[in-house]
């Protein structure tokens, strides 16, 4: 027996409310984004449009933003410092993540799954300053130790710290994007008589792509955007590496290193917004690429 | 059905907890409800952070009314957050530059005061294992300098036990006063270190590093000599009679890289804080400079 309820206004009323709600929550992540790239935008404008010398800012490595003599502002070894130590920890990261996911989706059993799950997860908990202090005090011995340098704080620290706290997101991300791959594929594959490395190399792989790209790009950007691990793990020495032995200095660090010396408008002040526009015009780039490579693999 | 059983279950935990909550919160409140407490803030220097936070626990005890918060973060951190009026006091390694004083000027209107409140002698540090023993100024600068010529430990005569001979220069990040003291006193007016240094943080990260790196050189106050790490002595001049960083030495003026330690307020101190700064430059404060490991005015308050 079927009743016709006849919803009182008042629930009307509150649902209205919510769906407006919500989609204010969803307007909002596009509002802040642009609010944020204006603020910055905003702080370091006045010294880009006078007295800035892109020549010398991305070309130079001299960075003396407090000299008394000649202040100078080349930000080129922070690049460089930069992409050495997220390129690193992307070589590490990406084969152990994308293997680890993998594992997780298609070996495991489910109690070895539920596990891994939560101690993965729970590296991914770890805060960014512990693993700084563990690049500091552990590694930095350790790096010593073994490869015989004067000094363990560089590239290789900075890459190996940030490969393991990007690893957590590329598995649990990656996995996902396995387990979204239908059944039908896995069955049909193996009705085929497939090996199980043909399945996963052949039909997993390729019908996980974008997911899995979306994985290691959120990777890079966690990369991109450490500060306070690489703060500590890479010795924070301006210079361009020459090897993985080499101390080196990242955009982020420099950036949480000054702000909060640099006096509110000086010329430091707004060199240092404008490395945070470097920064946003990177990660902006990174997902635009990554956008297009996705829709592109759509559109075959 | 299930659903709205089990909330009914949970009703009266949830109940309880909320009452035990609200409980503990009036409470609190009741508790921190007491005869208003005196807050200055007190920030900077992180050469001095150590020694601030020793007054500031001892000034607890003679003044309870009062409670003094400090932090470090740098000299500049201290000379940024007084002129932009929100701390009382800035702790300083190294005296205002001239537009610093123009700029706390135009945006608070008050011109910073400076109180003398110490002395640190400059401590170069270098590895326990380092056979050095002494250094001088000159070769200081070449060390550290831009265009210097020094780069390697065999320059200096000295064989290092371990196999690498490259000289790790640990510096400061670019807002510390000890940065700033260092550049004028050592590389000269005008001139700039050269890249590459490993900047640290704080002074005690600075002593750390070199605690942990054989080859590694490094300066900080001389309060944050531990016995793991080598003090090295230091000379005017090659040939020179050298001398270590101690309280004699620098009190005497022998020691060739000491400085003068500052408090610096908005205007003349005045209230509580003018009240806790005579209390830091009496007998009771001073003495706690010497036990932090720095050095006490002497009595005749005679300039440095």
């Amino acid at each position: 027996m079927t009743k016709i309820v006849k919803r009182p206004g008042w629930e009307i009323l509150a649902e209205t409310a919510v769906e407006h709600l919500i989609r204010l929550c969803g307007v909002s992540s596009i509002l802040f984004v642009f609010g944020i790239f204006f603020f910055v935008f905003r702080e370091g404008s006045h010294f880009l449009f006078h007295g800035f010398r892109p020549g010398e800012f991305f070309f130079s490595q001299e960075w003396y933003p407090t000299s008394q003599s000649h202040v100078r502002y080349g930000v080129l070894a922070l690049i460089a410092g930069t992409a050495s130590v997220t390129v690193l920890a992307m070589a590490l990261a990406v084969p152990f993540g994308i293997g680890a996911a993998v594992f997780v989706s298609e070996f495991c059993g489910t109690r070895a799954k539920e596990t891994l799950k939560v101690v993965i997860e729970l590296l991914a908990a770890i805060p960014s300053v512990v693993w700084g202090f563990i690049g500091l005090t552990v590694m930095n011995p350790l790096i010593i130790r073994w490869f015989h340098t004067p000094i363990g704080l560089n590239v290789l620290n900075g890459g190996v710290i940030l490969a393991l706290m990007s690893v957590p997101i590329i598995v649990s991300i990656g996995e996902d994007a396995l387990k979204a791959v239908p059944d039908s594929y896995r069955e049909a594959a193996i009705a085929l008589g497939v090996t199980r490395w043909q399945l996963i190399y052949r039909v997993l792989l390729p019908a996980a792509k974008n997911g899995l790209l979306a994985a290691v790009l959120l990777g890079v950007g966690r990369a991109v955007g450490e500060t306070m691990a690489v703060l500590m793990a890479t010795g924070h020495a301006v210079k361009i590496p020459t090897s993985l032995m080499d101390s080196v200095r990242t955009l982020t660090a420099t950036i949480a290193a000054e702000l909060g010396e640099a006096p509110v408008h000086s010329d430091h002040y707004q060199v240092l917004f404008i490395i945070g526009i470097l920064l946003f015009s990177i990660t902006f780039a990174v997902n635009l690429t990554a956008d297009l490579i996705v829709r592109g693999v759509r559109g075959k | 059905m299930i659903f709205r059983s089990s909330v009914r279950r949970f009703t009266p935990m949830v109940a309880m907890l909320l009452a035990a909550a609200v409980a503990f919160f009036t409470l609190a409140c009741s508790r921190s409800k007491g005869p208003a407490k005196t807050v200055i803030q007190d920030t900077g220097s992180d050469t001095m952070v150590n020694l601030a936070q020793a007054w500031a626990e001892e000034y607890a005890k003679v003044e309870p009314a009062v409670s003094v918060e400090v932090s470090g973060g740098g000299s500049g951190t201290g000379i940024a957050a007084l002129s932009s009026g929100t701390v009382d006091i800035a702790n300083c390694s190294r005296r205002f530059e001239p537009q610093e004083i123009e700029q706390a000027k135009k945006n608070t209107g008050k011109d910073p005061h400076e109180v003398m409140v110490g002395y640190d002698a400059l401590a170069v540090y270098v590895h326990k294992q380092n056979p050095l023993d002494q250094i001088t100024i000159d070769q200081l600068a070449e060390i550290y300098a831009e265009g210097g010529k020094i780069t390697k430990w065999s320059q200096l005569g000295v064989k290092m036990p371990t196999d690498s001979d490259e000289i790790i220069r640990v510096s400061r990040q670019s807002n510390s006063g000890t940065y700033f003291y260092f550049r004028e006193a050592i590389l000269g007016k005008g001139k700039d270190f050269k890249l590459g240094s490993r900047d640290m943080q704080g002074s005690k990260d600075v002593v750390e590093l070199v605690t942990k790196t054989p080859s590694a050189i490094g300066y900080s106050g001389m309060g944050y000599a531990t016995p793991d790490v080598k003090t090295l002595r230091v000379a005017k001049k090659a040939g020179g009679q050298s001398f270590p960083p101690t309280v004699e030495t620098t009190l005497n003026h022998t020691y060739p890289i000491a400085r003068p330690l500052f408090m610096y307020t908005l205007g003349q101190p005045a209230g509580a804080t003018k009240k806790y700064i005579d209390w830091v430059l009496s007998d009771a404060g001073q003495k706690i400079v010497l036990q932090s490991g720095y050095v006490p005015l002497p009595k005749s308050g005679a300039q440095y």
